[in-house]
């Protein structure tokens, strides 16, 4: 079944307790991050932080590092010194060219090379933060098979547009659409942006429902306390857990008696329902509501 | 002599008459009994109200060498054991033993006396700040501190272990016959369950107000019968001490998961039912865990039959929405706590005896289901310190730790397995203060252990979503993180004594090296 990544979770790579508290938290994913959370003045330090929590902390999820844009004087340095650690994922912020994706990929390859990790084993995950860069989406996600996510960064992306966040959303509309597509067609994850209002839990649980609505397979967050409300809204429900298991077990007996068309109740099971099935089982075992390994 | 507890204890303690060893946490059989103060009489028409509290240590006859008492219901906002240290003082009295229910940082200000020789002995249920360092160095001291549980406390001045010559009682409302409660008056208290005991016990009681009223005063907490003495002041304490408004649940993720997982556990323990009792710490994980607890009684339409405590806004707001009963109290620490006392008829006061005295005719504590207890440290056989920090300075208090663990049906113990760079589960907790053989589950952020002895609560939360692992797994977790301690090097210098709610001795305090 797909890696879920339904919560990201950033931490900012210069604090040794939070890196050491990461993997407590059941985010799908902790991003590490070097990049915008990380003073200039502290680069270099935060970089020897995270190579040596990915080493030595075992963490129970997936380990992320936001490196600084690879046109920064950061990006290389960021990679150099994280990659021997074996991060799971590197994340580019602002991406805005497929040149740019394809340049890391090579970097990373090299660096599986030389430290003997097996090739294509990192991922990488890309960030849009501007209008160039969505006007690329398609491009950014398809540039390597190491893509596993596009995201929206909407910060930066709004002040691009030159406007600033609502309660309702509609300003951020049309780019979450266009990098869902992008996603979609490129067969990645699509990933919305943080919610900055920590204390507002009524906002983000709306925003979040508004984004799993649109298809978004997950959400950036910057506190722990956003992954249980996320979840909640991730949660299906006991009936469609119910209809999903039935529909596998349907098709998994016509895969068995080679049966080329599949029904369950007198309604055709087609590849997408499949999906939408698996899709709903690999929430309910993330969620503990059913027994199996992802 | 090694204890039950494992504990190398010496067979002569300089200022110990005996040393009982502790032998399980229900070995100990009392016999003899109950003592009682003085008997006395009071004339029709006679004057119980004094100018000041040097006149009530005259009327008292207060000699060098007796012992005083007090009670900590007003916290860090408390004025009047500084202000009745400071004119025993005055009077050239010495050698005198403090007997206080517990000490909070405010009490730093006996410090002096302690070093002049006017407080020569305490007995009390922990110490912190400079008073905690102080108990620690052995210093000034001809005797190593004492520290006793709510419930050992109360047990103990009912044996005639504690011989209390003057109590000395902050009283927030007093009327002229020496009536009490703690519910009215500008410093409020709520409960004054451990005042309670002292008043019944004690040669002589002096009531301290900053609120006198005409006699009768209503409600009644401690009544006149107990009351030889009367003295009105300014203040008694600090309001703003005495109670804080409605704590706020807890913002720390560490904690909140601690505590999710620690009602997570309750819910699965199979004491989650209609009519079970409850007691939460007050501190934050445990706070937190009442509100994740509130939202599964509601959505499982569980009633609690009480709830017991140290009460706090979470619990009284529990009884407002009928998910509890009632509450026994036998402190309050927020002022929903003490509005709460005033004005809830289903919201009842209790003695510490009533609370946790082991050797009475049954304390509530017997009938508890579940506690959440907090710790500094615990140890792969269980045992819980809360009172010496990781370098084995006296820091915290005994309270009713050990007593409500003893109690209880299910004693969940919360604390973070990381503070700092410090693991949290050692080989061998520094001081024990709470046996492990009456600790079932202890619930970190990282994993959730359950005592071997409980494999009932065990089998039942593997269906709980919880990290489940044994408390050797735990440790390892921890160690992996952070390397293995080395233990805290002492001396042989004995400068405080855990006696265990039964009297026998749980563990001695060494002064570090």
């Amino acid at each position: 079944m797909e890696k879920l990544r339904r919560a990201m979770m950033f931490v900012p790579g210069n604090n040794p307790g939070m890196l050491q508290n990461a993997g407590i938290y059941k985010a799908d994913t902790v991003i590490f991050d070097v990049e915008d959370s990380v003073l200039v003045s502290e680069k270099d330090a935060a970089r020897q932080l995270v190579h040596n929590a990915i080493k030595y902390i075992k963490y129970p999820c997936e380990v992320a590092v936001r490196i600084n844009h690879i046109t920064t004087p950061y990006g290389r340095d960021d990679l150099a010194a994280i990659l021997p650690a074996k991060p799971d994922l590197i994340r580019l912020p602002k991406a805005e060219t497929a040149e740019e994706i394809r340049e890391i990929d090579e970097i990373i390859s090299e660096a599986e090379m030389k430290n003997g990790f097996s090739q294509g084993s990192i991922k990488m995950m890309a960030a849009i933060e501007t209008a160039k860069g969505l006007m690329k989406a398609y491009d950014i996600a398809s540039a390597s098979p190491r893509m596993v996510a596009l995201a929206i960064g909407a910060e930066d992306f709004l002040a691009d547009l030159k406007t600033t966040r609502s309660s309702h959303g509609n300003e951020l509309f049309a780019a979450r659409s266009q990098i869902l597509l992008a996603a979609r067609a490129a067969e990645i994850q699509a990933i919305d942006t943080v919610f900055s209002n920590v204390n507002d839990e009524d906002g983000f649980i709306a925003e979040t429902t508004r984004i799993k609505e649109l298809g978004f397979d997950g959400k950036s967050v910057i506190n722990p306390r956003q992954i249980k409300l996320l979840y909640k809204i991730f949660t299906p429900t006991e009936k469609e857990i119910d209809l999903a298991e039935r529909v596998l077990a349907a098709y998994e007996e016509a895969k068995a008696k080679n049966s080329g068309v599949i029904a369950l109740n007198g309604k055709m099971i087609d590849v997408p329902v499949v999906t939408r099935a698996e899709r709903v089982i690999s929430y309910a075992i993330a969620l503990g509501l059913r027994k199996g390994g992802q | 002599m090694l204890n039950k507890a494992g504990r190398d204890i010496p067979s002569v303690i300089p200022g110990f008459k005996e040393v009982k060893l502790y032998n399980g946490p229900f070995a100990a059989n009392p016999t003899g009994r109950v003592v009682g103060p003085k008997i006395t009489v009071n004339k029709p028409r006679s004057e119980k109200i004094l100018k000041s509290i040097d006149q009530a240590i005259e009327a008292t006859g207060l000699k060098s060498g007796m012992t005083i008492s007090f009670h900590h219901h007003f916290r860090n906002g408390d004025y009047v054991l500084n202000m009745v240290v400071e004119a025993i003082a005055r009077k050239g009295i010495r050698d005198i033993t403090l007997a206080a229910s517990s000490l909070t940082s405010t009490h730093d200000a006996i410090i002096p006396y302690i070093e002049q020789g006017v407080i020569t002995a305490i007995e009390t249920s922990g110490g912190r700040g400079k008073l905690g360092e102080l108990f620690t160095s052995g210093k000034f001291l001809k005797k190593p501190v004492l520290i006793r549980s709510h419930g050992g406390r109360a047990r103990a001045i009912e044996a005639g272990e504690v011989v209390i010559d003057v109590a000395f009682i902050g009283a927030p409302a007093c009327d002229t016959y020496g009536n009490i409660n703690g519910i009215e008056g500008k410093s409020a208290c709520g409960s004054m369950g451990y005042a309670m005991c002292d008043a019944a016990y004690a040669d002589q009681v002096v009531a301290i107000t900053d609120h006198l009223v005409p006699h009768p005063l209503y409600p009644i907490s401690i009544p006149q019968t107990n009351v030889d003495f009367i003295v009105e002041v300014e203040a008694i304490g600090d309001p703003k001490g005495i109670a804080s408004g409605a704590l706020r649940i807890s913002k720390d993720p560490k904690e909140l998961i601690i505590a999710e997982y620690a009602s997570s556990v309750i819910e699965y323990s199979g004491y989650f039912k209609n009519d079970y009792s409850l007691q939460l710490g007050s501190g934050g994980a445990s706070l937190a865990a009442a509100q994740f607890i509130k939202e599964k009684m509601i959505a499982q339409g569980i009633v609690g039959s009480f709830g017991v405590g140290g009460i706090t806004a979470p619990f009284v707001e529990m009884l407002d929405q009928g998910l509890f009963k009632t509450l026994f109290d036998v402190q309050d620490f927020d002022i929903p706590s003490i509005d709460s006392l005033r004005n809830n008829p289903n919201h009842l006061e209790m003695s510490a005896s009533y609370y946790a005295n082991p050797h009475n005719r049954g304390p509530i504590v017997n009938k508890l289901d579940v506690v959440i207890l907090s710790a500094t440290e615990v140890d792969v056989d269980f045992n819980v310190n809360v009172i010496t920090n990781s370098n084995g300075v006296i820091m915290g208090a005994s309270g009713g730790h050990c007593d409500t663990a003893a109690g209880a049906g299910l004693s969940i113990v919360v604390a973070p397995l990381l503070r700092g760079r410090l693991p949290m589960v050692l080989d061998k907790v520094h001081t024990i203060v709470t046996p492990g053989e009456t600790v079932d589950v202890i619930v970190t952020e990282r994993g959730v252990a359950v005592n071997p002895n409980r494999k009932d609560v065990f089998e039942n939360l593997k269906q709980a979503n919880i990290p489940l692992m044994s408390i050797e797994e735990l440790q390892q977790i921890a160690y992996d993180l952070t390397g293995k301690p080395e233990s805290i090097p002492v001396t042989d210098e004995i400068v405080g004594v855990v006696e265990y709610r039964d009297g026998t001795i749980l563990d001695v305090i060494r002064k570090p090296v």
